[in-house]
């Protein structure tokens, strides 16, 4: 086994992803065979579980956040009180308090709760704390509208629910696909707390790996990169998304 | 059915487990937010000076640190700080940097829109009337910029207090640390986290609400 230096700045020493994670030997293939893994194949699958973190509780949070959003625009003053207590419930509370109250404390205030695992806790407790956040943008998206469209829609004879769902929300969610795209990149990034509740994630691997191997800047550089790409690729889509699905003459091309 | 049970939490309790914690996320907040907005605000002007030796690294550095996790961005520091110095330096000193550093980048994007807000005129009259630059500056776009932008700096502190709890992944001594120990210590982690959550809600809830009031008054002096 080399002894380079440990810890130090300036000596590279990337064979440590072909270790095992149990013996330490530096397998030939750079992944584990029978049964042994790699640190390569354990970072694979925390970027699988820090994907599958992210885009589970981002639909979460476009479902909760778009509801109360719209919820805040009704005429109805008790919606609006709703959707308004629900944003600044989950706006005011720290991402990491929110995902300790899923996992430690509803269980055992609801039992029903228990079986769930704790994987899906943390969806639930990101999906919500973004809810919050896109359900502001939602709201803005519609209030940006000219209320003219609102009273034409009624005028028309299209009920409430209809008057959404044919005239307001078409527009206000290409309007808000900027910020929405942004947020979706935070969603990456955030899941990166689930570590404070032993999800095998990315940022839990940086830390063990670091920590069993002393060669945390080549670990961290590597995960930070994985982030990098994850947010970016997310980037991607949701400006073809946007592009798609944009009124030619309506709304000024966001190209960046 | 569990039955929850506050009455662990004396005045001796909040004192000495929680009391501690607090002071340090409120010092890492103050100091983070202070040093967050010096440095943003130079690296804004960096960013909007106009010779690209000035522009390009502080565009690298916001958007580096804009697009990292921040609990990456605290291991990082953590790992890097000691390597760059040679001396351990305890979580709460390696918090306090890590938290400036990365905050900057978010205030240098708030001050920045802050400047451009600022109609150019007003630029091109100081330099009429014979001010330097720095005086230009100082005198005459930073103070306004900073005022049209003091809502948004506020709720970005807001924001910054509530990130402050992130020090758990280096294991600083904050306020939801000050809970679980003493939650851990009386054996009732349940009431200790809703007590948590409780606290960082109401001091984020009436901080936002004040920001909402400032808000208002600064649009009637507009």
């Amino acid at each position: 086994m080399r002894n380079r230096s440990k810890g130090k700045l300036g000596t590279w020493d990337w064979q440590v992803f072909c270790k095992d994670t149990i013996e330490g030997e530096v397998m030939p293939r750079c992944f584990g065979s029978g049964g042994n893994t790699t640190y390569l194949d354990w970072m694979l699958s925390a970027w699988g579980w820090t994907i599958s973190v992210a885009l589970l509780s981002l639909v979460v949070a476009l479902v909760f956040g778009s509801l109360m959003g719209i919820l805040r625009t009704t005429p109805n003053r008790g919606l609006v009180l709703l959707g308004n207590a629900w944003t600044e419930l989950f706006r005011n509370i720290p991402l990491l308090v929110q995902i300790v109250l899923w996992y430690h404390v509803l269980p055992a205030l609801v039992p029903p709760l228990q079986g769930l695992p704790s994987f899906l806790l943390v969806v639930l407790a990101l999906g919500l704390f973004t809810s919050a956040r896109i359900s502001e943008q939602v709201r803005a998206g519609i209030q940006s509208l000219a209320h003219g469209q609102r009273m034409a829609g009624l005028a028309l004879g299209f009920t409430l629910p209809q008057t959404y769902r044919y005239v307001l929300l078409p527009m206000a969610f290409r309007i808000i696909i900027p910020p929405l795209t942004s947020e979706s990149m935070n969603i990456v990034k955030n899941s990166s707390v689930a570590f404070a509740v032993s999800i095998a994630e990315l940022t839990l691997f940086a830390m063990q790996a670091q920590e069993e191997t002393s060669r945390g800047i080549e670990i961290y550089l590597a995960v930070t990169g994985l982030y990098f790409i994850t947010a970016f690729a997310i980037n991607r889509v949701l400006h073809f998304i946007e592009g798609r699905v944009r009124v030619p003459g309506l709304i000024a091309a966001g190209d960046k | 059915m569990l039955n929850l049970d506050f009455a662990f939490l004396t005045p001796e309790v909040i004192t000495g487990y929680i009391a501690k914690g607090l002071i340090f996320s409120l010092q890492l907040t103050v100091v983070a937010m202070i040093g967050g907005i010096v440095l943003g605000t130079v690296l804004a002007l960096m960013r909007l000076s106009s010779k690209s030796w000035l522009v390009m690294p502080a565009a690298a550095y916001v958007n580096t640190m804009r697009s990292i996790p921040l609990v990456m961005v605290i291991l990082w520091f953590f790992l890097l700080i000691p390597l760059l110095t040679g001396r351990p330096l305890g979580a709460e000193m390696s918090a306090m940097i890590t938290f400036t550093l990365f905050e900057a980048a978010y205030f240098s994007e708030i001050m920045r829109a802050g400047i451009q807000s600022i109609p150019k005129g007003q630029v091109a009259a100081g330099y009429a009337l014979g001010m330097t630059y720095g005086q230009t500056m100082r005198e005459i776009v930073l103070p306004q910029a900073f005022r049209n932008m003091l809502p948004v700096l506020l709720t970005q502190t807001i924001i910054l207090f509530q990130d402050t709890s992130l020090v758990y992944a280096i294991g600083a001594y904050d306020l939801l640390k000050g809970f679980e120990i003493a939650g851990k210590n009386f054996n009732r982690p349940v009431e200790t986290y809703l007590a948590a959550a409780a606290i960082y809600f109401i001091i984020c809830f009436s901080l936002s609400m004040l920001v909402k009031k400032l808000q208002q008054r600064i649009a009637i002096i507009r």
